[in-house]
């Protein structure tokens, strides 16, 4: 496949297309937009963690000089609809609805009660301050084990637990999910083991962290055309959720996705444009929301903190023989976390002949949750490869010979049903294990740990064209806002179907005017999905080329072919030897018209991702902070188009699972309110904080892809949560099984010892 | 509340602008002389990516007033190239691939400038001290460190040219 | 003949069966059946994709099944 292949333009390191303007500070953002007449948005939100909503007075607020419009949950009237990306996600519309105003109820502090449109931010607050709100109190559920416990408050009333409920499970509820793994008898495997370890883990909420705060401007045009600009992952999903969420026509929405300043599935819910489109309506005028940090904290969508009670079954000789456990993830205010996928995940590296695994979903009154990074797997994993190390210690076994011995192959049959094909899990460990990170002497007070990772990788779909001018430069153009790099790597790929300098490629991120459907930026599918579509464009225009030529010669099609770049004829004479790109491209008016290549897929989920991390770790016995002294991910990439922009992907996904496992927590009062919605004690990791992150790229063909791409984006944050607490396990002694690993709870534990 | 009228030098050219006294820089700078290219992350000076140079001093404009810069001479990310040349630090950034989003790459280049003025042979652990107050979420700080240290090492050696 | 195999809990709406062997030209009909034999998995299946030999589908409705096709029932999972 991949190996085959000798690559002109993929794999090499051209200089980003968009890199100018963003060095420059002139790329334009979600809040970098303006419309003439502008009005600002701001949103008022409840500052209780559970309350019925009585009654809201907006009079003071619309009596206000420079108020143009104030709205409440009544102006969104609640609604039924869902949105489906494909059968992997699913956004009900009613839900979502409800969260970004709330109609009856406000289930969590910072929760959308009404938002002002006024001629500054400031007077558009001080009239939102205005509002008066009459809530009544109701007791919060804050964590899964209050949400469990009998007699605990209900948020939803009429809340079934979908999927394999337990059938003596009660059926008022905050359960919304319950799903279920098996394989085989754990009984019997479990009785076959001679090494047993069984542990509870909990891993905290944390926030995918990116920099910029959500910002979008709406108009609401009086013919009922609206535009939106906004900083988001799938302009199309932002077009059917408003159509869906508003009761309109998805054709009279135009959305214009801004360069986007960090995603990470946290942007793939909308939570401002419905609200700034409803304000417009109202006000006849453009208005323009912008998040503060504050609110991002609080209203947007960080992703579940988890309890996770794992048992895993070892033979002497280190094959694993059973794995028994139970995921407890927090819903948030309204039902999806990604426990389900987590159950998937959790035993995704390693052939084990009898497992179960059951998955709750639960309701609690904190934000939404939303997609972060391979949403679901690193909170089960960290159980899993915990375990494993603890195992692997017992017996003595080398931690990365003992995940050799039990590693998935080509041809194994994955938990969740289907067979593997082509991995490199086993590629990725031996990489490892020759790493010279592996053999390296530590210091005193560091240790070492070693962890697996898996990701499954989207498919869905995309489209795309690639119109060529008549200088024999091309345009690609596509649907998926550009993350991390995208739209280079597109460049790339028509760059090597065209054999056109990538300087005279232009690759263009379109509104949903502009280019047809596509999925989402996320779920590490653009490099392989939306490059499909981009290669079958390249090759749609590289045959309307071979035609022109042969219109030229007057030969039948299926005498030319296409060769380094020129038509060539298969029977050359005198005046028939071969015609370049660029002179094909002259001739465009005179053999038929404009050339444009086009292209839609809807691919089947990527083909999976591994990945291994090791971590060194320095722990300071006397303050119990700890600092990664060395650090390497290594990963199965497929096939890396652009390697630098992959082995960034690596280096960001270790950086947030190490913030993960050290600092990241979402901290809460006993009555729900969130105490650390900032960055000063919302502690990311720093430039300080971390050492040089060393990567290394195995490729290890896709064969659904024509370049063995797989998609690499999100595996990098499963490793390092337990990659982290096994450092600190080897450094300390001491089996950490609650994140973060923050100094005052590594202190007090080093002080019990 | 009657406007601030503020006189500055503002990359290198004479700018005037009426502000209220609440105003931020950042708020001024992006709202009333349309110098978008200074970002807001977080509004209480914990992200960087509102750096500018104040008086060629590091400082979150968030946390500055706009009333505070008159008389003043400020450096924003849209002063930092000079004509068609970019600076090296942002050459750097772009060879290394140092950025994904880019959200925070214009204050890493106003903060790096500052570095580099200061010191022009920083160490590794200088460079992400430095640079400790620029959060970034999507490269982990690796290749903008090795861009940072790049460019110092290239403006060392144009230097002794 | 493609086979369908419940498994992973799945059973229990199958009554304990395993798997189905249809005469289907397509995931369409190959469904259809499956839903006819089992009319309690149509609530579930509304939450999982569809693998035909390895590949995880999101639309396979039409998708073809070759005459020793292995097609699993694989929850739903979302990117980020």
């Amino acid at each position: 496949m991949s190996g085959e292949r000798v690559f002109k333009y993929v794999g090499t390191r051209p200089i980003r297309h968009d890199g100018l303007d963003k060095v420059t500070g002139r790329a334009n953002y979600g809040a970098d937009f303006t419309l003439p007449g502008l009005l600002h948005g701001y949103v008022l939100r409840s500052p209780h963690a559970h309350a019925r909503i009585m009654s809201i007075d907006t009079s003071a607020a619309d009596a206000m000089p420079g108020v143009k419009a104030v709205i409440t949950g009544a102006d969104i009237p609640k609604t039924t609809g869902v949105v489906l990306l494909g059968k992997e996600g699913r956004y009900d519309l009613g839900d979502m609805g409800d969260n970004l105003l709330a109609h009856d109820t406000a289930l969590y502090e910072g929760h959308a009660v009404a938002a002002v449109a006024a001629t500054s931010v400031e007077i558009a607050r001080n009239a939102a301050e205005r509002i008066i709100v009459h809530y009544e109190n109701l007791s919060p559920v804050l964590t899964v084990d209050q949400a469990l416990a009998p007699g605990a408050t209900i948020l939803h009333d009429g809340l079934v637990t979908k999927g394999q409920p337990l059938p003596d499970a009660p059926t008022r509820t905050n359960v919304a999910m319950r799903t279920e793994l098996r394989r085989g008898d754990v009984d019997k495997g479990f009785a076959e083991s001679d090494i047993i370890v069984e542990r509870q883990f909990t891993t905290p909420m944390v926030h995918q962290g990116y920099i910029e705060p959500h910002a979008c401007v709406a108009r609401y045009g009086e013919d009922g055309q609206i535009l939106v600009w906004t900083s988001t992952q799938g302009q199309f999903i932002v077009r059917d959720c408003c159509a869906g969420i508003l009761g309109v026509d998805a054709a009279t929405i135009k959305v214009i996705p801004s360069e986007i300043g960090g995603g990470f599935g946290g942007k793939i819910p909308v939570y401002l444009e419905p609200v700034a489109i409803a304000l417009s309506r109202k006000a006849h005028r453009p208005v323009k929301i912008v998040m503060s940090r504050d609110d991002v904290f609080r209203a947007s969508g960080p992703t579940s903190g988890t309890k996770v009670r794992m048992k895993i079954g070892v033979k002497q000789n280190g094959t694993i023989v059973a794995a028994s456990g139970s995921l407890y993830y927090e819903a948030g205010a309204y039902p999806g976390s990604p426990a389900g996928a987590g159950a998937m995940c959790a035993l995704a590296a390693y052939k084990i002949p009898h497992f179960v695994i059951e998955a709750y979903d639960i309701v609690v009154n904190r934000p939404k949750v939303a997609a972060y990074r391979a949403p679901g797997s690193p909170s089960s994993t960290f159980a899993t490869e915990s375990i494993l190390d603890e195992i692997a210690n017992r017996l003595e076994i080398d931690p990365i010979d003992f995940r050799l011995k039990n590693a998935m192959m080509e041809g194994d049959q994955a938990p969740y049903g289907p067979k593997y094909g082509p991995i490199g899990l086993k590629q990725v460990l031996e990489s490892a294990k020759n790493h010279p990170h592996w053999k390296a002497p530590l210091g005193p007070n560091q240790g070492r740990g070693v962890a697996c990772g898996f990701w499954f990788n989207a498919g869905l779909s995309s489209s795309a064209t690639v119109s060529l001018s008549g200088d024999g430069s091309a345009t690609v153009v596509t649907g998926n806002p550009d993350i991390g790099g995208t739209r280079v790597a597109q460049a790339l790929m028509v760059s090597e179907e065209l054999d056109i300098p990538i300087e005279r490629v232009r690759p263009t991120v379109a509104d949903t005017d502009s280019i047809g459907y596509s999925d989402l930026t996320g779920g590490s599918r653009v490099c392989y999905a939306t490059g499909m579509a981009v290669i079958k464009a390249a090759q749609d225009v590289r045959d309307q080329l071979l035609a022109r030529a042969a219109k030229i010669w007057d030969v039948g099609v299926d005498k030319v072919t296409w060769d380094n770049g020129c038509a060539v004829p298969l029977e050359p004479s005198a005046d028939r030897t071969s015609l370049t790109l660029r002179q094909l491209a002259e001739q465009m008016p005179h053999t038929g018209g404009p050339i444009i290549g086009r292209a839609s897929v809807s691919a089947p989920m990527a083909g999976p991702a591994f990945a291994v991390n090791m971590c060194d770790i320095e722990v300071d016995k006397e303050t119990g902070v700890s600092r990664v002294v060395r650090y390497t991910a290594i990963q199965d990439v497929g096939k890396a188009v652009h390697p630098s922009f992959v082995e960034g992907q690596m280096q960001g996904g270790a950086a947030q699972g190490i913030g993960w496992a050290l600092n990241e927590e979402y901290l809460y009062s006993p009555d729900g309110v969130m105490q650390n919605a900032g960055f000063l004690d919302y502690r990311m990791p720093v430039a300080s904080d971390l050492p040089m992150i060393d990567t290394v790229l195995i490729e290890v063909g896709n064969p659904l892809h024509p370049y063995g791409v797989r998609g690499v984006g999100e595996v990098p944050i499963v490793p390092p949560l337990a990659a982290v607490a096994n450092a600190m396990n080897d450094a300390t002694g001491i089996r950490f099984t609650d994140l973060p690993l923050s100094p005052p709870r590594v202190l007090k534990a080093l002080l019990r010892n | 509340m009657t406007k601030l009228h503020i006189k500055t030098i503002l990359n290198s050219e004479p700018v005037e602008f009426l502000c209220e006294p609440v105003e931020t820089l950042l708020d001024a700078l992006r709202d009333r002389l349309n110098l978008t290219g200074t970002k807001e992350g977080c509004a209480t000076g914990d992200c960087g990516a509102c750096s500018v140079l104040l008086n060629r001093r590091l400082v979150p404009s968030c946390l500055v007033l706009a009333a505070e810069i008159d008389g003043q001479d400020v450096l924003t990310i849209e002063g930092i190239a000079q004509g068609e040349t970019l600076h090296p630090i942002q050459q750097k950034l772009l060879e290394h691939a140092a950025l994904q989003c880019g959200i925070c790459t214009p204050g890493f280049v106003v903060s790096a400038k500052a570095l580099l003025d200061q010191n022009p042979n920083p160490t590794e652990e200088e460079a992400r001290y430095w640079l400790a107050g620029n959060l970034c979420r999507c490269t982990g700080y690796d290749k903008i460190i090795r861009a940072v240290m790049d460019a110092a090492e290239s403006m060392r050696s144009d230097e002794t040219q | 003949m493609a086979t369908i195999y419940f498994v992973s809990g799945l059973e229990r709406y199958t009554g304990g069966v395993e798997s189905l062997s249809v005469d289907a030209p397509r995931v369409r009909e190959l469904m259809e059946t499956v839903t006819e034999h089992f009319p309690a998995l149509r609530e579930p299946l509304e939450f999982m994709s569809i693998a035909v030999d390895g590949e995880i589908h999101q639309h396979p409705d039409y998708l073809k099944l070759s005459p020793d096709s292995e097609v699993y029932l694989v929850p739903r999972i979302s990117g980020g």
